[in-house]
């Protein structure tokens, strides 16, 4: 086992490496550069920007540069922003830290709903219940994130229900901390609804479906016949069984916590990185694109390599490396 | 025979809505960036049955206030339908005909009118044009290269193999949305119409083919294996001719299940796309750069016919995944 998880762990150090590689050599060999829109003005000279190349490093041969970028991500800077004059991971801390915070809540809400959800809807097959929540987990995960998002700022901004943009009110350094907390939350209501909405239906899905394959197998019959029943069955005996393919989605949904709300943090104005990395890539802002970029395969290779952990421990299939492992 | 009764309504009914965005010039009363500067956020007009003389059966348009207004006489004005307009070339014809139009001074304005005073219904339609060409394009280009790549690495196995899943997987943990933004990122931001079409079919194309190739190397690695595979190698059948006459055939279900479900990921991926800004440019309409206005809230609020590219999308998107879920139901059912 331990030979297991050391090979999964190289794997994911060589797919990090891989990805900074592929990014660096991406953005690197990019026609345009930052002193693009420079250059246009005809009042500065070549040498200029010629000196402020030099500056920069820009002039220099690529594994050279590559190595130096290497440098930096070992120092903790990842790079250095030209738009701002500062190291890359100055500009993201901030906006990483409110984009955890959307995306921790998005989480611990979309699992909180959809597993009851999931196992109830599986355990009342083709009831009503069951019927109205497939119909919605088929309507929601075929709309596309654009438009929940656009559709409910639509329905925030017109019923003045929900305050949108940004993530703090006007007078938010006045309010005591009780405020300032309740302020961020309504700030928050509008696109974690949207995120929820995007996120629930994918695990309900998944759960529900796999839910229903473990309660036609025979052990739970035989526990039925034992006397046990209800919410003991389904919770403690069918979901830990059921429970592979959520734990990979959960995996999955660790790895997006940074990632996953780009799209709705850029509609909804929320100071995350997603607004951050847009301006980045509209200024040709190149190593702040490239460190997100990073950023979020980093969190993706975590999140899996957390799955992995989880499965290990939930799933004695798994640990004896049994042929009928899922 | 299951599989015609199983799919022939999504399939119909889609073919019907392209076939619509196809025929966008005839159905569009004006050309999509035509401006009129005195009429900006017109609201859709709405049509009266019943005039001065009773009922008939010409619709007349009506300019949305006029009812308050409490004139129809002279904000009803006669639609007309095959009427001649402005020219378009549709398939290489040049026509000037069209579904239906007013006198010339009047303009109608079915889903209203934007800040340019441009026709939404028009631009919807050419708009739909563009967005679903490269939905369709970009996943043509991701499933031939998923196709090429899962092929070669079920069918040769060993370390080509090893080598194409890890590129694989290296594009499947960077989320989409900064790989499409990383990506674009080391783009020229500014191009024509045409070069900015084929760089978003290019960018998103070249994203999406990770998922597909697992699923195709799975089914390769399987068919390989199969008796009657083996029975043909064993009688001194090429690998061209194995793979062309016996694997092929076999990917052909997944490739379709694939296809309805990335296309209109791809549609929603060019709608994010522009509607940051970095597809496809005014004054060519899409469904993402239509969106854009709605950024600002002012527009959110006060005029809702801006939301209607929204609508296009999510029917777009449905009838696809309605699709494919009866694919992928036929699917299962024809492989055991």
């Amino acid at each position: 086992m331990k030979a297991y998880l050391a090979r999964r762990l190289a794997r994911a150090v060589l797919l990090l490496f891989a990805v900074s590689l592929l990014c660096f050599l991406l953005t690197r060999l990019a026609p345009g550069s930052f002193f693009d829109d420079i250059r246009l003005n005809p009042q500065i000279s070549p040498q200029t920007i010629a000196t402020l190349q030099a500056r920069y490093g820009l002039n220099q041969s690529l594994p050279l540069r590559y190595a130096h970028w290497l440098g930096s991500v070992a120092r903790g800077d990842f790079g250095f922003s030209i738009a701002y004059n500062t190291p890359v991971s100055r500009l993201m801390w901030a906006p990483a830290e409110h984009t955890l915070l959307l995306g921790g809540v998005t989480m611990l809400l979309c699992w909180l709903i959809s597993v009851p959800l999931a196992v109830w809807s599986a355990r009342y097959e083709r009831s009503l219940f069951d019927r109205g929540v497939s119909a919605l987990t088929s309507l929601f995960i075929s709309v596309p994130e654009i438009v929940l998002a656009v559709g409910l700022l639509a329905f925030a901004v017109r019923s003045h229900a929900l305050p949108v943009g940004g993530m703090t009110s006007v007078g938010f350094d006045e309010l005591p901390a009780w405020g300032k907390a309740s302020d961020i939350a309504r700030h928050m209501l509008a696109p974690v609804a949207i995120l929820v909405l995007v996120g629930t239906p994918v695990i309900v899905r998944h759960l529900r479906s796999s839910v229903l394959e473990v309660l036609h197998a025979p052990f739970v019959e035989a526990a039925r016949g034992c006397g046990i029943g209800g919410a003991r069955l389904l919770f403690r005996h069918v979901l830990p069984a059921a429970a592979n393919p959520a734990i990979s989605l959960f995996g999955l949904s660790l790895a997006a916590l940074l990632s996953g709300s780009l799209l709705v943090e850029v509609v909804t104005g929320w100071p995350g990185l997603g607004p951050l990395i847009l301006d980045a890539t509209l200024a040709r802002d190149l190593d702040v694109v490239v460190a997100a970029a990073m950023l979020a395969a980093a969190m993706m290779i975590v999140g899996n390599f957390a799955a992995d952990l989880l499965l290990l421990a939930a799933d004695p299939r798994i640990r004896t490396g049994s042929p009928d492992a899922v | 025979m299951r599989f015609r009764r199983a799919i022939w309504l999504p399939a119909a009914v889609l073919v019907l809505w392209h076939l619509g965005f196809l025929c966008a010039g005839f159905l569009a009363p004006y050309a999509p960036a035509e401006q009129d500067r005195d009429l900006p956020y017109t609201p859709p007009s709405h049509f009266e049955f019943r005039g001065p003389q009773g009922f008939h059966f010409r619709p007349y348009a009506c300019e949305a206030d006029a009812a308050a207004a409490g004139n129809q006489q002279s904000s009803c004005y006669p639609v007309h339908f095959l009427v001649h307009g402005w020219q378009y070339s549709f398939a290489g014809l040049r026509s000037d005909l069209h579904l239906f139009g007013v006198p010339a001074p009047r303009r109608i304005s079915i889903l209203g009118t934007d800040a340019y005073g441009r026709d939404m219904l028009s631009r919807l339609l050419f708009g739909g044009r563009i967005s679903l060409a490269i939905g369709l394009l970009a996943t043509l280009v991701s499933l031939v290269v998923a196709m090429l790549i899962g092929t070669l690495a079920g069918y040769h196995g060993k370390w080509t193999d090893e080598l194409l899943t890890g590129g694989a997987e290296l594009f499947l943990v960077v989320p989409w949305l900064y790989f499409l933004l990383a990506l674009r990122a080391m783009l020229p931001l500014h191009l024509s119409a045409s070069a900015t079409f084929l760089l978003v079919v290019g960018v998103i194309g070249s994203l999406g083919w990770a998922r597909p190739m697992r699923l195709i190397r799975g089914v390769v690695l399987s068919a390989r294996e199969r008796n009657f595979v083996l029975a043909a190698r064993g009688f001194g059948a090429p690998d061209v001719y194995l793979l062309r006459r016996h694997i092929a055939p076999m990917t052909g279900g997944v490739l379709l299940t694939q296809a309805a479900l990335l296309i209109p990921q791809f549609v929603a991926a060019e709608a994010a796309l522009s509607f940051f800004g970095l597809g496809v440019s005014e004054p060519v309409p899409s469904w993402g750069n239509m969106l854009a206005v709605l950024q600002q809230y002012s527009v959110l609020v006060s005029y809702w016919w801006m939301l209607t590219p929204a609508i296009a999308l999510v029917v777009t998107s449905v009838t696809y995944c309605w699709l494919a879920e009866r694919l992928q139901r036929w699917l299962k059912s024809s492989s055991i």
